[in-house]
């Protein structure tokens, strides 16, 4: 009875992000207590100052991998976590920095930068997976924290976590929203778009923008022949598909094709 | 005499909004060199902007910042607006101050309570801190989260919200839609009031500096969506010639440029400048705690900010009510804005200071250029000079104390280095002569 279980020990590392998605973790604001109580939070330098050296069962990464040293210390982190977890769009697809892989990253440097020289950086902003092996990969731009909630508890757990990969069309229905696309000609992404938002954008009179990346198996060709009857050019169908999560395969291919078309 | 020679190093700097290091150098009691090193990986928005169509620019840019989206927001349609010459709605233009104090509210109490105030009190961070402190920390999370419940009901959730658009929002609430938010902001406005007290009565290093303070300024409001940029030295313009006054300097040791005031050096931007330049401006509510708090402007203390920060959680909650018991809803969610070849810029008063942006368009509304500044690349030279100031001032203090209090100075600025960085990393060395 005394064998007290040790607590499992989380740790949050970020690369190049904007910090939003573990910052959902301090917007759980009525479950932060509890998780801390549940879990240790060994290493969350947003958080705490108190670092503790690895191993951790859990291991949260945000942001994609930009630069040859994020290309090393991937791998550390890999090592040190025995659950690793991609939170958000830049950790899983590369995120809108993705965008510079179809331009030349010296260019890019050589327009903000005075001295180009000083700046280090990968032509490709890459996803976590395209380095390490991933357990388990939580789409979004930002993430849904009760999403990341489930993840951590069914992690916890050692269940698999539920999260749909249905579309936001889905949501859509669910919340009743008349479709932008069809009642308005608005350009909507939902139909290739994973839900997890809660069906946002038709929800405030806008089309999606694919936030949470494609959702499995979407059939892109299809919405791509259906924008261009819609009046979209090719460059706004390219530009559509190029945002937050560009370099997630299906939404490249999407875009390429569309390009080269 | 072989006096022996002492490095004192911390390998992260923690509670701060993305990476960076610290380097301070100190020989006996002389600093001899201080670098705030932002190590952030350069993610090139301004590169990538350029042919994105100005629609997409408050989406795209809210992503250089998931701690301030709103503040990019704000800025990106505000200069869009100016290039394109569209004229937003009285109501459009309260929704979106009601939206900011939205921001300014959840950014500042994550600062306050989460990030800055276990620097005071002596803990590693807020979790730790609540074993002691439970009803503050929780009364710290419940403002924060008011806020986020702000920037959810106009923009659909807390961080990257999609409701944002050039000529107002893609969806304005009903009058209906805001009501349920009073209960809960007349409870943070006496949370806020009862963190004022709080925070003042902190224990605070005796540190003041000559600064230049720089902010917008509004004939009849406290600065967040509007204004001339104006310093305590004499600058007063029109944001379209920010760009001859303030200079980016780039160098070695930082993936941010830093920015000088043309011919006199750094500046400080955020809440002590906001506070000291536009004083009269707030609220009596907010004047009158600042009284009981003992500060009153100029304070050039910048530990003292903290108290500054939550006297503006005062100001947002009084002004976020006065805009809902106000509120009539817009005739239409967003005007129209015709693309045509133009030039456009903003400044806004993100959480930690002044944002500006600059875009030019061309005929189609594709976007040619643009320019932003945000407001931890403003402060970065500062915060270095802080530094040079207080390291000396503490030179004599054992390492581990020494080294805490310099990233709690660091800390003062709330710097978010994403918008510029990520991991601060503090590293002291000392030798004796």
């Amino acid at each position: 009875m005394s064998s007290e279980r040790r607590k499992p020990r989380l740790a949050v590392f970020k690369f190049a992000s904007c910090d939003g998605c573990q910052l959902s973790l301090l917007d759980a604001e009525e479950e932060l207590l509890a998780v801390a109580e549940a879990v240790e939070i060994a290493y969350f330098p947003e958080a705490s100052r108190a670092m503790s050296r690895g191993p951790y069962d859990i291991g949260l990464v945000e942001g994609s991998v930009t630069t040859h040293h994020d290309a090393e210390r991937i791998q550390l982190v890999r090592r040190q976590c025995r659950t690793l977890i991609t939170i958000g769009a830049c950790a899983t697809a590369g995120g809108i920095q993705a965008l510079r892989n179809w331009a030349h990253v010296e260019e890019f440097v050589r327009a903000i930068y005075a001295t180009p020289q000083y700046i280090r950086t990968l032509q490709l902003s890459t996803p976590i997976a395209e380095h390490v092996q991933v357990d388990f990969e939580l789409r979004g731009c930002p993430i849904s924290k009760h999403q990341l909630l489930e993840v951590i508890t069914a992690t916890l757990a050692g269940r698999k976590p539920n999260i749909p990969t249905y579309s936001v069309c889905m949501e859509c229905k669910r919340r009743g929203t008349v479709c932008v696309a069809v009642a308005k000609g608005v350009p909507c992404l939902g139909p290739v778009t994973q839900a997890g938002c809660g069906a946002l954008c038709p929800a405030y009179a806008r089309g999606c923008y694919g936030c949470h990346g494609p959702m499995e198996s979407p059939n892109t060709t299809s919405l791509t022949t259906q924008l261009r009857i819609w009046g979209r050019t090719d460059a706004e169908i390219v530009r559509a598909f190029r945002g937050f999560n560009a370099w997630a395969w299906q939404f490249r291919r999407a875009s390429e094709e569309c390009e080269r078309s | 005499m072989n006096r022996p020679s002492k490095t004192v190093k911390v390998d992260y700097l923690a509670r701060v909004e993305g990476e960076g290091a610290l380097y301070i150098k100190l020989k006996g009691e002389r600093v001899e060199d201080v670098k705030l090193k932002i190590y952030e990986p350069p993610r090139l928005f301004e590169a990538f902007l350029r042919g994105r169509h100005f629609s997409e620019a408050a989406d795209i840019t809210a992503r250089i910042c998931g701690i301030c989206p709103v503040a990019y927001q704000m800025s990106a349609v505000h200069a869009i607006e100016r290039a394109l010459g569209v004229q937003i709605d009285p109501a459009v233009r309260a929704l979106r101050r009601l939206f900011y104090c939205g921001e300014w509210l959840e950014s500042h109490a994550l600062h306050v309570y989460m990030l800055h105030a276990p620097d005071f009190l002596g803990y590693a961070d807020a979790i730790q801190m609540a074993r002691d402190h439970r009803a503050e920390v929780e009364r710290g999370l419940r403002l924060k989260k008011i806020g986020n419940r702000i920037v959810a009901l106009l923009g659909g959730r807390e961080i990257h919200p999609v409701s944002a658009a050039v000529g107002g929002f893609y969806r304005t609430p009903a009058r209906s839609e805001l009501q349920p938010l009073v209960e809960d902001l007349k409870w943070a406005l006496d949370a806020a009031v009862a963190t004022s007290r709080w925070v003042a009565g902190f224990a605070f290093p005796e540190f003041e500096q000559d600064y230049e303070f720089v902010a917008l300024c509004h004939p009849g409001e406290y600065p967040l969506n509007e204004g001339r940029i104006v310093s305590n030295r004499g600058l007063d313009i029109d944001v379209s010639q920010y760009e001859d006054h303030f200079q980016e300097l780039h160098v070695r040791h930082s993936n941010a440029l830093h920015s000088v005031v043309r011919g006199r050096g750094s500046y400080l931007v955020g809440p002590l400048a906001r506070f000291n330049l536009n004083f009269s401006r707030l609220p009596e509510t907010a004047r009158q705690t600042a009284a009981e708090c003992g500060i009153t402007p100029p304070c050039r203390n910048p530990f003292r900010s903290i108290i500054v920060r939550a006297i503006e959680m005062v100001f947002a909650c009084g002004e976020a009510l006065r805009i809902i018991a106000d509120y009539e809803p817009p005739p239409v969610s967003r005007l129209e804005a015709r693309p045509r070849a133009a030039t456009g810029w903003a400044a806004t008063e993100a959480p930690r200071g002044l944002l500006y942006h600059r875009y030019e368009l061309d005929e189609q509304g594709l976007i040619r250029a643009a320019k932003i500044v945000p407001p931890t690349s403003q402060n970065q030279k500062r915060i270095e000079d802080d530094l040079w100031g207080f390291a000396a001032q503490i030179a004599t203090w054992p390492p581990e104390e020494l080294q805490w209090l310099c990233e709690k100075a660091v800390r003062n600025y709330d710097p978010c280095i994403s918008c510029a960085t990520h991991f601060l990393r503090t590293e002291v060395e000392r030798s004796e002569l």
